[in-house]
Order: C-alpha cells, then sequence, then structure tokens
C-alpha cells in the first residue's frame, strides 16, 4: 500500500536517495520530469518494475496530478 | 512505497527544476525577478512609492504575511493619494501565472493582455517574483 506524500516530502525523500518513478508516458516523460525520475508508464510497470528497482531504497510515484 | 499525488503539475507549480527537452527552454522560473519590491495592505501609499522609486522599480506586489499576492501596484497606482492604504490603491486579485509557464508562452498573453508585467506565483499564492515584458521578449530573441 503506498503512502501519500507531499512535495516537501518528495524532496526529502530525493535527499534520502528515493527512486523516482514517473509513470506517464514516455513522450510526457520526455518533455519534463522530476530530477532524476525514471520512466515506467503504467503499462510496463508490472512487466518492469521488478528489475528496474532497489528494493533497499524507498520508492516515489507520480503522474501529472490528481486527475 | 510513497505516492506523490499531486504530482508534476504540482512541482512545475513550485518552480522546482524538472529535467527533459522543455527545461532547456527558459520558463517564468527563470525570469521572474524576486526583488521585486512588496508592500502589505495597510502601508501608507506614500512611503511604499518612495521606497520602491529608490529601489529603481515602478511596481510594488501587495503581499499577505505569508507573501500570498493580494494586489498590484503599478505607476499609476503608486502615484495616487499618497495617505491612502495600499490596499484603496491596488489593482485586486491581478492575473498570476506559474513558474512552469514558458517563456514563450507569456510572450503571447502579454501581447494578448497588453501586460508590462505579471506576478508569477506558486499554485498556492505565493509571490515568486514579477515578470516584466522586457525580460520575456529578451528571452525570446
Amino acid at each position: 500500500m503506498a503512502r501519500e506524500v507531499d512535495r516537501a516530502g518528495v524532496r526529502r525523500l530525493m535527499e534520502q536517495g528515493a527512486q523516482v518513478i514517473d509513470v506517464l508516458p514516455a513522450r510526457e516523460y520526455g518533455e519534463d520530469h522530476l530530477p532524476g525520475a525514471v520512466n515506467l508508464p503504467l503499462r510496463k510497470i508490472e512487466a518492469d518494475a521488478l528489475g528496474a528497482l532497489d528494493p533497499d531504497r524507498p520508492i516515489v510515484v507520480y503522474c501529472a496530478d490528481y486527475a | 512505497m510513497y505516492d506523490y499525488r499531486a504530482g508534476i503539475r504540482d512541482w512545475m507549480g513550485a518552480g522546482l527544476p524538472t529535467e527533459g527537452s522543455n527545461a532547456r527552454h527558459p520558463r517564468l522560473a527563470d525570469l521572474a525577478r524576486a526583488d521585486v519590491p512588496t508592500c502589505s495592505l495597510d502601508e501608507r501609499l506614500g512611503d511604499v512609492s518612495d521606497r520602491v522609486r529608490a529601489a529603481g522599480w515602478d511596481a510594488c506586489v501587495v503581499v499577505s504575511r505569508d507573501r500570498v499576492v493580494l494586489g498590484l501596484l503599478r505607476a499609476r497606482e503608486l502615484g495616487a493619494d499618497p495617505d491612502l492604504p495600499a490596499e484603496r490603491a491596488m489593482r485586486p486579485g491581478p492575473s498570476t501565472y506559474r513558474p512552469s509557464v514558458s517563456a514563450a508562452r507569456m510572450r503571447e498573453i502579454m501581447a494578448d493582455r497588453h501586460l508590462d508585467s505579471s506576478p508569477v506565483t506558486t499554485s498556492d499564492g505565493k509571490l515568486v517574483g514579477l515578470v516584466r515584458k522586457q525580460d520575456v521578449d529578451l528571452a525570446g530573441s
């Protein structure tokens, strides 16, 4: 179960080495993404996630906004 | 696992840096002048005007204690009755723009609305700075 985090929390987690995951389509990721974020579009996340992520580091997931 | 539900729009709306192809183009976060003078609602207009001119500006943003934008005093308003409080002279609730707006888009907006300057705020209304038409035009030249 994911815990909701705000902007300040994301910045703290990034300073602690969190892995930041952008789940937007690749084109949108290519235009703008959070510093250091990797792109795992929603449609691919289940297939790719296990191999791409470090289970020992926090993970932050985001998309465009609440919508 | 953490869910940043407010997402990248919230991040960009706060003027925080991003990576990607758009990051190479100037945005209001790069152009907004954070040194724009500010005043409170109850400051005497004459005192505000003196301070603004001494700082080399012709505009002042009226803000709350936590820097939420309440109004704007441009040259015309700054020249009103010096004994008025800023609140009585200001243009209340000016249109504000987010730091993530591109310089190219802002150039269009300022031309359409005949704006010489506009406050730039975070998504929760706090002042980032004032963007001036000449700076927007220079960024696109």
